[in-house]
């Protein structure tokens, strides 16, 4: 792409050719449409989803509660320290798209990647202001007017929308959409949330209006990454060589000895490469896979009344064969290879291994920190207590009354700090507020001479389920140990 | 090896066949370096960072003097910043300090958010006023400084009496409601004998079921009564109105050993400790003292609130 000067000394900085990729239509560009309406539908409407949880937890489908440190999806709630179920979707997002990529090439980077739906989407944008490619190049050339200028403004504003919508938007997915929506404009939301927008405004504005292929080509890792993952049987945008070349016009075609090739040099899938590449180079790293080009070629074939897919969705395995004539392999079979089965067998295992986490995970817990300094403590009448800090966690949606209860040491009673110690016994209830974590300060105390030894907390929800939990601890004394 | 070239110069500079661009024109082993070109929106970006960089020079302390850095124009300092939270961290307290200075110690327990409150705050305030003497735990140095997590009191473990205690210390001549008292110094004034200080510590030594009652003990009981009983009570519990330790409990600041007991008779004892009333204000204190009677050992304690609900319980088994 970027030719040495013919002085012979390459200029220092590339300076960015202006790109304007033309309009096409095809099957291509169909598909690429129905998918930006379905990402984008995602990407805007999620927030919106409401989902009944009952009167203690919010009721946004998703919602990412940073407040609060939970993290709502439809029917699953996750607190905190299950980060781990996070991870496991960010691992199956990974697996996904080693999967995709190895199956049916680039597609995320061609049809899925937010930098690629907002770019088609901010393209479509200066269609709609500027006209078509010609337009867009006559006006770039064009010196400034009142014309030009007033172009230039009604574009840029339509990308501020979009891109404020665009900022505006991710804050949803953090707070209660609705209630976050009328604070926004009253302009007694957070700070952060008027920030967050402004700085998602900026970038979408810079990335989508400005920069463009500029990202996918030095910015981002992924393409780099993407193609050392491709093999002879991946699906990849390419052009057909042995049937195009030797290329030439149809004029040069009448005016030459030999017979050229099918490719008649319009120039058609360069200029409507969002891009701006040439395919028919070869497959390379500008190269995102949106098949528009594929689109542009097959209409200009089907004018000429020549075959079709002269640049093609194709395998390297399959241009081979029908280079050698062979008839073309089964598409699934190419899909259907060891390298994707796998992939898939890793990302439904991973899958599985959520799913019945999810399932069989508890919603009621214990956990006891001893008190170490000090270990034990003598009382006036020679008995020894211990004191524990002790946590109920209820992750259901409702309070639940909770029974902590000691198991061993017989003769032990124990009291909490909020009561008196002439009421200690054998067992504590609390009644859990729903969905949080109940922390209690509990002294056990036991007759003189006890031994020091293990024992269990056990904890029991006294309603209708009756789940429960226990945590091994320990109790000091002075006395000699077990 | 050709191309290799020590001079830095580029005569070895080709264009490459595959990709058209000029290599920079040293080669290592055949391989060789393509020299394209950073894309111009790099360097402007390059530029921005040393705008802002020289921008940050210009409103923040940066260049480091001898003795000081550059203030800045802003003035900002990470102390400053410091003092600004602290400040807003003093205010947003304001409540709950007003609250807990105008609440009477004894009513703290019918308002269980702010007798949390005054627990929380007088665990950050021992750790700075108090863990010197009665230790991290609170469980004190035996032979010095008193066990605070026990139920053994010297004087008084109810809410009152600890603010009380922690208010005007023990032993503080400057503060006429300071706790205090003098235990006579029998041994070292004469006061009892070698054996009748054997005799008292065997009468003392029962009084816990430390030792079992002989001879010698029947004859310090008489002396105990005689000596001792108008403070440490008839029966050994102690008074806590001059401090008296109960002796007949199984907690022994100073020791419960014959020759421990034979000190503390010969010399006698007085522990001191600081009145806080001047050194912090009266929210703090009342704030230690809610804490200190936390640790399990408090005296006096008003349920706050049927947290437990002992009734439900019932009905739910």
């Amino acid at each position: 792409m970027h030719t040495a000067e013919p002085g012979g000394s390459a200029l220092l900085y590339q300076k960015r050719k202006s790109i304007f990729p033309k309009a096409v239509k095809g099957k291509f560009r169909s598909i690429k449409w129905g998918w930006m309406g379905v990402t984008l539908a995602i990407y805007y409407v999620t927030p919106w989803l409401r989902w009944d949880r009952g009167p203690y937890a919010p009721d946004q489908a998703v919602l990412v509660d940073l407040a609060h440190r939970r993290f709502y999806m439809f029917s699953i709630e996750i607190w905190p320290q299950e980060f781990y179920f996070v991870a496991g979707l960010l691992i199956m997002a990974g697996i996904g798209l080693f999967l995709v990529t190895s199956a049916v090439g680039r597609a995320w980077c061609g049809y899925s990647c937010p930098q690629t739906v907002w770019t088609d989407l901010f393209q479509h944008v200066d269609r709609l202001v500027d006209g078509d490619r010609n337009a867009q190049i006559r006006l770039q050339n064009a010196p400034w007017s009142v014309h030009k200028i007033g172009k230039r403004v009604l574009k840029w504003s339509i990308y501020l929308v979009i891109s404020f919508w665009t900022g505006g938007a991710w804050i949803l997915y953090f707070a209660d959409a609705p209630t976050l929506v009328r604070d926004f404009w009253s302009g007694q939301a957070l700070p952060v949330a008027y920030s967050t927008v402004a700085i998602l405004t900026a970038t979408t504005f810079v990335f989508g209006g400005f920069l463009r292929e500029q990202v996918c080509i030095y910015m981002c890792p992924w393409p780099r990454i993407q193609t050392a993952m491709l093999d002879e049987s991946s699906l990849i945008v390419t052009y057909k060589g042995w049937r195009g070349e030797p290329r030439g016009s149809l004029k040069e075609a009448k005016a030459a000895e030999t017979t050229l090739g099918d490719c008649v040099d319009c120039n058609q899938c360069v200029s409507v490469c969002p891009t701006g590449i040439d395919i028919r180079e070869g497959p390379q790293i500008g190269c995102i896979t949106c098949a528009l080009c594929v689109d542009a070629c097959d209409q200009v074939m089907a004018q000429l009344g020549r075959p079709r897919r002269l640049i093609d969705y194709a395998t390297l395995e399959g241009c081979e064969r029908e280079l050698k004539g062979e008839p073309p392999e089964n598409v699934l079979k190419a899909i259907l290879r060891p390298r994707t089965l796998v992939y898939f067998a890793v990302w439904c295992a991973i899958g599985l291994g959520l799913l019945f986490a999810l399932g069989t995970r508890k919603h009621i817990d214990l956990s006891v920190a001893k008190d170490r300094n000090p270990a034990f403590m003598l009382m006036s009448d020679g008995s020894v207590r211990n004191a524990y800090t002790i946590k109920l966690r209820n992750m259901e949606n409702r309070p639940r009354p909770m029974e902590v209860t000691l198991n061993d040491i017989p003769q032990a009673v124990m009291w909490s700090d909020d009561m008196p110690r002439s009421e200690a016994d054998r067992s504590l209830v609390r009644v859990v507020p729903a969905d949080q974590t109940e922390p209690m300060r509990v002294f056990v105390i036991a007759p003189p001479r006890t031994l020091p030894q293990d024992f269990h907390f056990k904890l029991r929800a006294i309603d209708t389920d009756g789940s429960g939990d226990s945590e091994k601890t320990r109790f000091d004394t002075p006395g000699e140990s077990e | 090896m050709a191309n290799i070239d020590n001079t830095g110069s580029t005569h070895g500079a080709r264009i490459d066949e595959a990709t058209g661009v000029e290599t920079v024109g040293h080669e290592w082993d055949g391989i060789e370096e393509l020299n394209n070109p950073l894309p111009r929106w790099w360097l402007w970006s390059f530029y921005a960072c040393i705008a802002f960089a020289i921008g940050y020079v210009v409103v923040y302390p940066a260049i480091p003097l001898l003795d000081r850095g550059t203030p800045g124009l802003w003035g900002w300092t990470s102390r400053g910043q410091l003092a600004e939270e602290s400040a807003l961290a003093e205010q947003q307290r304001a409540g709950v300090m007003a609250r807990l200075a105008a609440t009477p110690i004894e009513q703290l327990p019918r308002d269980p958010a702010l007798m949390q409150a005054a627990v929380d705050g007088g665990r950050a305030a021992f750790r700075v006023n108090c863990v010197q003497c009665h230790g991290a735990g609170a469980a004190g140095v035996p032979g010095h400084y008193p066990n605070l997590n026990d139920d053994e009191w010297l004087w008084g473990g109810d809410l009152k009496a600890i603010e009380r205690t922690i208010a005007h210390g023990i032993r503080q001549p400057s503060d006429d409601q300071t706790r205090s008292s003098l235990m006579p110094s029998f041994g070292r004034d004469g006061l009892l004998t070698a054996p009748q200080k054997d005799d008292v510590t065997s009468y003392v030594r029962t009084l816990s079921g430390l030792e079992k009652p002989d001879a010698s003990s029947g004859r310090g009981a008489e002396l105990f009564a005689a000596n001792c009983a108008a403070c440490h009570g008839p029966a050994g519990r102690g008074d806590r109105q001059f401090g008296a330790p109960n002796l007949t409990d199984a907690i022994w600041l100073y020791g419960a050993s014959r020759e421990a007991i034979g000190a503390t008779l010969t010399n006698a004892h007085a522990g001191v400790m600081p009145a806080w009333a001047g050194k912090l204000d009266p929210a703090t204190i009342r704030m230690l003292a809610a804490y200190v009677h936390s640790l399990g050992g408090g005296e006096d304690f008003a349920p706050t609130s049927p947290s437990t609900p002992k009734v439900a319980t019932d009905a739910h088994r």
